[in-house]
């Protein structure tokens, strides 16, 4: 997948990040919050984990996707 | 005029009350509509969650918040699934993240057959998480020692197992659970193992807290029905408890009276 690019960065340019264990492609220079938008998910509904640390939800705008990110992205399902 | 002889004490787990003696998953259901008439029916107040990956290519359902609302129900996120403290702290965080609470039902699996915990990694897990805040409630084995383990370790709650999950079982030890429920000062809820309502009654007849239970409702052939099967048994359990049993004895005695029998016509 490519994810179209927002935010500062080359046109064209790509950075690889695995996400949720897939390695995918991503617009260089975008933001956290510019990835979950293009994934049409809603802040509020995710947490972000990046790189084994929690990313507030304050910081997903000012936090940019970098080259080799991992990138975990976790929801509340049914569980007992 | 009312009947009430045995007003119940209120259930407070971490200082916070609850409405319901019974706290229910929200795994397996066949439909989201049905799990949340299911919930409605079963009266529960506390309900269970659990912390995945979010389905990217959204093949499959989406998050649990888009049917449940916290303002109705207290979602509980789990660690279910983890098999290292490392997993269970980390996904005890994944949870708190989203912003509803600081609980978390802690479950450090050891075996895959059983499904039975790791109660050593289970009490190092507590120990972290409760130094990180959070009011746990901690699943473990019917073990007494680590029960007692796990409440001073700072559990909110601890949640000894009537059998296996899934299993539908039954409670395979009421001695242990009694004796858990006798020593702990702390709620002891009962999660995992009840199968079907006589089970949930006999559980609360051994005195303790409250029961968690998931799949006896979601796996019923009619959820709805089950549930409200499951609120009417923990309440009977609950009152048999309060109202104390009779003796058993393995002898018959009479109901009525020996005296006042008419002669028999051989006599």
């Amino acid at each position: 997948m490519t994810t179209p690019r927002s935010g500062s960065g080359n046109p064209g340019e790509l950075v690889t990040i695995v996400l949720n264990g897939e390695v995918r492609s991503v617009g260089a220079g975008l933001t956290v919050a510019g990835l979950l938008r293009s994934l049409e998910l809603h802040p509020g509904m995710v947490v972000v984990e990046r790189n084994r640390a929690i990313l507030p939800r304050e910081a997903l705008q000012a936090t940019p996707v970098e080259e080799g990110d991992r990138i975990e992205l976790v929801h509340f399902v049914g569980g007992g | 005029m009312t009947m009430e002889s045995c007003p119940d004490l209120p259930f407070v787990i971490g200082g916070q009350t609850f409405t319901s003696r019974l706290i229910v998953g929200t795994g397996k259901y066949r439909t989201n509509d049905g799990m949340v008439a299911a919930i409605r029916a079963s009266g529960a107040e506390m309900v269970t969650v659990a912390v995945r990956r979010v389905d990217l290519d959204r093949s499959h359902e989406e998050g649990i918040l888009h049917h449940l609302d916290p303002e109705e129900f207290f979602l509980l996120p789990n660690t279910a699934g983890c098999y290292t403290a490392e997993d269970a702290v980390r996904y005890a965080r994944l949870g708190r993240a989203a912003g509803l609470n600081d609980w978390v039902k802690l479950e450090v699996i050891g075996d895959e057959r059983t499904l039975l915990p790791d109660t050593a990694a289970t009490l190092e897990a507590a120990t972290a998480l409760v130094a990180d805040g959070f009011r746990v409630m901690a699943y473990t084995n019917d073990d007494l020692v680590t029960a007692l383990r796990l409440e001073e370790a700072g559990c909110v709650a601890v949640m000894p197992l009537a059998s296996p999950i899934g299993s539908g079982l039954g409670v395979v030890n009421p001695y242990y659970i009694r004796e858990i429920k006798r020593r702990l000062s702390v709620p002891v809820i009962v999660d995992a193992g009840v199968g079907t309502a006589s089970d949930a009654c006999i559980t609360m007849e051994q005195g303790v807290d409250g029961v968690l239970m998931n799949t006896a409702i979601a796996a019923a052939a009619d959820p709805v029905g089950m549930a409200r099967a499951m609120r009417l048994a923990i309440q009977a359990g609950r009152e048999a408890y309060l109202a104390g049993r009779m003796a058993a004895r393995e002898i018959a005695v009479p109901s009525s009276p020996t005296s006042g029998m008419l002669d028999t016509e051989s006599s």
